[in-house]
């Protein structure tokens, strides 16, 4: 199954790889990983997509507490949560494909955010499904470059997650 | 209120302030380059003393060793480069045995750091997989409280060892000096209680237990639990194992210690783990090595305690009923207040199972063989040293009959590389636990392949007069390999015949030290009550043994506990 964690982590050298570290020393899993400070300089905020079973993911929550800069670990999707991702995507954009491309990208709601004579840079935020979805959709031989952030996620509603 | 004026201190001044702060009285080390003035500031003091090694593998293995006979943090200080990378293995060996100790090192100054300088090495990325956690040091002010930090970090919740990379400028650089008497880290919290429902659910279980099994591990000797355990085994009436590193947890000799268990455990004590109906699992982690493969361990019901500071060691391997994260004393102190107005089950048809199984008597050997046994030998040393000896191994088969045949009453006196199996730890390790323990009677048991691992160290123990006693069983060649390739590939004995080796008598006597070679099984008991009567030598004991032995019984890897081969089979 597929898992979104959140981790708060000491905003301090290394952190990053003593994560990156544990998930692959231990054969471990990792879809995306996302990482910068939040409102509080000291602290960081990682989102990590992971697959594994029930066991795996356990595992993995463990040794992420394990780790002496994590200060808290949760595994967003136990509940409800929200889920985004962010994607710049370059197409071929000529005089004939303009049209077309500019409709899809409003489709999807994304904006335009780079023209160049046979360019268009289009900026979309979703769940990894509407980006997918949105490059299906788009004429593959058009596609010049794709830049996804991996998934940041939030838990809805009262569910916060602070040190 | 007046405000006490602090001085400014150099940072090497800071590290052995530091260090007289934590009470350390003994530091492993080689000095180089990069920690020239921590070395200066050491030269001046004499409340912390060094102990020179000889390749700074023996300096970590020294300090692991240190640290586990006396339940102190062990603490060793290398140079840049190459002598941290030599320190690795000794690193490594403690995280995996869960050690306490920190690891000084010295690093090429900041402004030099990625220039790939002379000796440089990117410690705290070589270190990141193998220490509990580490720091780079990159200003004089934070210096005190990440060495601090450091001795807090490897001593609390699971132990093991951390390092602090200094780099050489930060030694010379001066501020006020300050060392906390506490740190506080919001990221590191561990837990002391164990869960009072999940307590009181376990205790239950164990009152409802016709055939209960206590299992325990290398975490009861780290927490000193020990008095804890003992008091349960006895109030309960239950059989015990340990594990290879919880040996001596639960004392060797009493009738209710089955042995230990795993792939060269006794038999009744892996068929009791497998047809018990309740398992209290203490201080352990259900490794390959303890119950080989977790399906086959599955196939027979039963419910699962599992007592662990370390919530990441429960359900790793094995699914478990009732967890309980927590120190082991305080946890098995809540155990025993409950477990005094229960009362347990009539077991006595499960002793009766267990006797039958004790019948085996797996451990034995042929006692008539005119070759020295290494069983023999090691029942003998366990005799002359009336149980009461340090006893240090390397790896291989050695450990394992030292494990078997050597019945340790306390904690903390079978000090070996369990989880790493570190070649060469032996005679290191030996050093640390007679610095600890002066006066005590310290024996290395190890073999003709591993003691060549770490040789240079007999010129430490001349140095300091360590009196360690090293019992070499000689059989030409590394032991278990032989083994395995013996029974898993054909006696095609691919390269584990040790060729060429040194006399090792002339060897000690080279470094200073006396040397005996023994030969014949009538010669074993003379030539260790002879040696072991030398309190102030360090005396080296080539025991010549039967090449063919093997270590029974065994659990091939892969296979269920109870698939053993023992010696009658064969």
């Amino acid at each position: 199954m597929r898992h979104i964690i959140s981790i708060l982590v000491e905003n301090e050298a290394g952190a990053l790889s003593r994560i990156s570290n544990m998930f692959s020393a231990r054969g471990y899993n990792i879809e995306s990983l996302t990482v910068a400070p939040t409102e509080d300089a000291s602290m960081s905020r990682m989102t990590v997509v992971t697959k594994g079973s029930d066991e795996v993911i356990e595992q993995i929550t463990k040794q992420l507490n394990k780790l002496v800069d994590v200060v808290k670990v949760v595994d967003l999707s136990e509940a409800e949560h929200l889920e985004r991702e962010l994607m710049l995507i370059k197409v071929r954009a000529g005089a004939k494909e303009r049209e077309d491309v500019k409709r899809m990208a409003d489709i999807f709601r994304g904006r335009v955010i780079d023209v160049s004579d046979n360019t268009y840079t289009i900026e979309l935020t979703g769940d990894g499904a509407k980006l997918d979805a949105f490059i299906q959709a788009l004429d593959q031989s058009a596609i010049l470059e794709t830049v996804r952030t991996g998934a940041s996620g939030i838990g809805r509603g009262n569910r916060i997650l602070r040190a | 209120m007046d405000r006490v004026k602090t001085e400014e201190l150099t940072g090497a001044e800071i590290v052995i302030r530091c260090l007289q702060a934590e009470g350390v009285d003994t530091v492993f080390g080689y000095p180089g380059g990069a920690v020239l003035w921590i070395y200066d500031e050491l030269f001046k003091q004499d409340k912390v003393r060094h102990v020179l090694v000889r390749h700074e593998q023996g300096a970590a293995h020294a300090a692991d060793g240190y640290s586990r006979s006396s339940h102190k943090v062990g603490v060793c200080l290398v140079t840049s480069g190459p002598g941290l990378t030599n320190a690795v293995t000794g690193i490594a060996t403690a995280y995996m045995d869960s050690i306490p100790m920190v690891i000084l090192s010295g690093q090429v100054p900041t402004h030099a750091i990625g220039e790939d300088a002379f000796q440089e090495c990117d410690a705290v990325g070589i270190t990141r997989p193998c220490v509990k956690h580490n720091f780079l040091v990159r200003d004089v002010k934070d210096l005190a409280t990440t060495i601090k930090k450091a001795f807090h970090i490897a001593a609390t919740g699971r132990p093991g060892p951390v390092l602090v990379d200094i780099p050489k400028d930060i030694t010379t650089h001066r501020c006020e000096f300050h060392y906390p008497e506490s740190v506080t880290m919001r990221s590191y919290n561990p837990v002391k209680k164990g869960h009072a429902g999940q307590i009181k659910k376990a205790v239950q279980l164990l009152l409802e237990a016709k055939r209960p099994m206590i299992y325990s591990g290398g975490g009861v000797v780290l927490s000193n639990a020990a008095p804890q355990l003992d008091d349960l085994v006895k109030r309960s009436g239950f059989p015990i194992t340990n594990t290879l590193m919880g040996l001596g947890g639960y004392s060797g000799t009493d009738p209710q210690f089955l042995g230990m268990l795993g792939m060269h455990g006794t038999y009744e004590a892996n068929m009791a783990m497998q047809h018990c109906d309740v398992l209290l699992a203490i201080g352990a982690r259900f490794d390959d090595r303890v119950i080989g493969n977790p399906e086959h361990f599955a196939q027979n019901p039963r419910k699962i305690i599992h007592i662990d500071i370390d919530p990441s060691s429960i359900s790793k391997r094995v699914k478990v009923d009732v967890p309980i994260v927590g120190n082991i004393p305080d946890v098995l102190d809540d155990f025993l207040k409950l477990l005094k107005d229960g009362k347990t089950q009539d077991i006595g048809a499960w002793w009766k199972q267990i006797g039958e199984w004790r019948g085996k008597d797996c451990l034995k050997y042929d006692r008539a063989s005119k070759l020295i046994k290494p069983q023999f030998v090691l029942e003998k040393l366990y005799e002359v040293t009336g149980g009461d000896a340090f006893i240090t191994s390397d790896v291989g088969q050695h450990q394992m009959w030292a494990a078997q045949f050597y019945k340790f009453e306390q904690p903390r006196r079978w000090i070996n590389s369990g989880g790493l199996g570190t070649m060469g730890f032996g005679l290191p390790a030996a050093m640390g636990v007679q610095m600890a323990n002066p006066g005590a009677t310290v024996a290395c048991v190890t073999g003709e392949s591993s003691i060549q691992m770490c040789l240079q160290e007999l010129s430490t123990c001349k140095q300091y007069r360590l009196p360690i006693k090293i019992i070499n069983l000689n059989n030409k060649y590394m032991g278990m390999v032989r083994q395995w390739q013996q029974f898993f590939h054909g006696n095609r004995y691919s390269e584990s015949y040790m060729d060429a080796l040194p006399d090792f008598v002339k060897l000690a006597e080279g470094y200073g030290h006396s040397g005996l070679l023994i030969d014949k099984p009538a010669d074993v008991e003379p030539a260790l009550r002879e040696t072991f009567k030398r309190e102030k030598d360090l005396v080296f004991l080539d025991f010549l043994t039967d090449q063919t032995e093997n270590v029974y019984p065994m659990i091939p890897g892969g296979k269920g506990i109870t698939e053993m081969i023992l010696s009658e089979d064969l």
